[in-house]
């Protein structure tokens, strides 16, 4: 009775994941800049990849009860996938947007923009290569 | 020396966290029924090039977060303030996928964070809750800009605006828990 | 008690790959944005999700083909497509590497 209930909850696991990554493909074609798509393509991909991932650990987990070994393996190595995917995702959601910022990319229908026209990037880094750069030029 | 042991006992961690179920028998000199000893061994050697590689890397000036109190408060953030936000979030995101309304703008808060790990913290649980992206950052004084997808009128009278309407109560978590 | 076993898990194999064929249904509209992307950030937006795409299907199919190597490829897929996407993003910053 208590694995079929765990069957039951693998199956709505899988349910929700593969609509949020459905709806990050939608919403990846039916937004109109790069900032809302990627509001999209980084949010519902990993929050879709959380309930896939879990619904495989659950799998292990129950496999690992009736004594099968391959299931703690299983378990373990899909959370170490999984915290992987939350760690990286975010991080490379945030260096495409600053990369889109400062290539000159403007925000669509933007009702306030605090970054525009101000930079972030570091003046000293900038300076060195240019200088760098004089010297080589200079030089050759 | 201390960042050195550190870093060598977490990589060391995570190593017989991948090799479970390695095991060959009674063999083993740990009769556990998890690992063999060639895996342990040569996991060992491998834990030590990397600590001696990354220790300076992986551990900055200070030990903070050797404490478990940190380590639980953590997880418990994980599991219940942040996990609920994520789900809200991705409800939102599909009711606008859906509908197609949108209202975006870039604003600016200053979270009152010091520490490098605290402020990565916050950027990444930001990206992954209610309608908001973290784009760029101010490293002299800490100030991060948002894409809000939703702006509120009222967030908008005050500047700079409260990171109450933004990120809710994380600011206060990531304080407790890294710094 | 093994035969049992197997069975159960055979009785997922087809479930699980009716859904990899989503999860190509959204590689398919990922793709779609990668060529019709008016910029290169539009196309680096579709290739990011691209790749944490593949990394959950290979976990699914990890799981369907019964052998865990496949998520072993996962995760070394998911930190070397992190890197190329930080490198990609640092090329389109304009700044050197």
């Amino acid at each position: 009775m208590m694995f079929s209930i765990i069957d039951i909850i693998v199956y709505i696991f899988l349910g929700v994941g593969v609509f949020f990554n459905l709806l990050a493909g939608v919403g990846l074609l039916r937004f109109p800049d790069v900032y809302t798509r990627l509001h999209a393509g980084t949010k519902c991909t990993t929050f879709g990849s959380i309930f896939l991932s879990g619904s495989v650990i659950l799998l292990g987990l129950r496999m690992w009860w009736f004594g099968n070994t391959d299931g703690s393996i299983l378990a373990i190595h899909t959370g170490v996938a999984l915290v992987a995917i939350l760690v990286t995702n975010p991080t490379g959601a945030h260096a495409i947007a600053r990369a889109a910022h400062r290539s000159g990319v403007k925000p669509v229908k933007a009702v306030v923009d605090d970054l525009e026209g101000g930079t972030t990037k570091k003046k000293s880094i900038g300076k060195k290569t240019a200088t760098v750069k004089k010297k080589e030029e200079e030089e050759g | 020396m201390l960042a050195f042991i550190v870093t060598t006992i977490v990589c060391f961690i995570i190593y017989l966290l991948l090799t479970i179920g390695s095991a060959t028998g009674a063999s083993d000199f740990f009769n556990l029924g998890l690992w063999s000893n060639e895996e342990i061994l040569f996991g060992v050697i491998l834990s030590v090039i990397v600590g001696a590689i990354g220790r300076k890397i992986f551990v900055k000036k200070d030990f903070r977060m050797l404490n478990p109190v940190r380590w639980f408060t953590f997880l418990f953030y994980l599991f219940i303030p942040f996990f609920w936000g994520m789900a809200k979030a991705n409800f939102d995101v599909a009711y606008r996928v859906i509908t197609g309304k949108i209202n975006p703008g870039i604003v600016k808060i200053s979270p009152g964070l010091k520490t490098d790990l605290g402020i990565t913290m916050l950027a990444n649980s930001i990206t992954l809750t209610p309608g908001t992206l973290s784009v760029d950052i101010d490293e002299d004084k800490n100030d991060l800009y948002i894409h809000w997808i939703n702006v509120k009128k009222e967030a908008l009278k005050k500047k700079p605006i409260d990171y109450k309407y933004v990120c809710g109560s994380f600011p206060k978590w990531v304080r407790r828990i890294a710094e | 008690m093994g035969k049992e076993d197997c069975r159960m898990i055979e009785s997922f194999d087809t479930v699980y790959l009716f859904v990899l064929g989503l999860l190509f249904l959204s590689v398919i509209m990922a793709v779609i944005r990668i060529i019709k992307g008016p910029t290169a950030p539009d196309r680096v937006v579709g290739l990011d999700t691209v790749n944490t795409l593949v990394i959950v299907g290979m976990i699914i199919y990890g799981v369907a083909a019964g052998s865990v190597i496949y998520i072993d490829v996962a995760i070394v897929y998911a930190l070397l497509s992190f890197i190329s996407t930080l490198f990609i993003a640092k090329y389109l910053e304009g700044g050197g590497f």
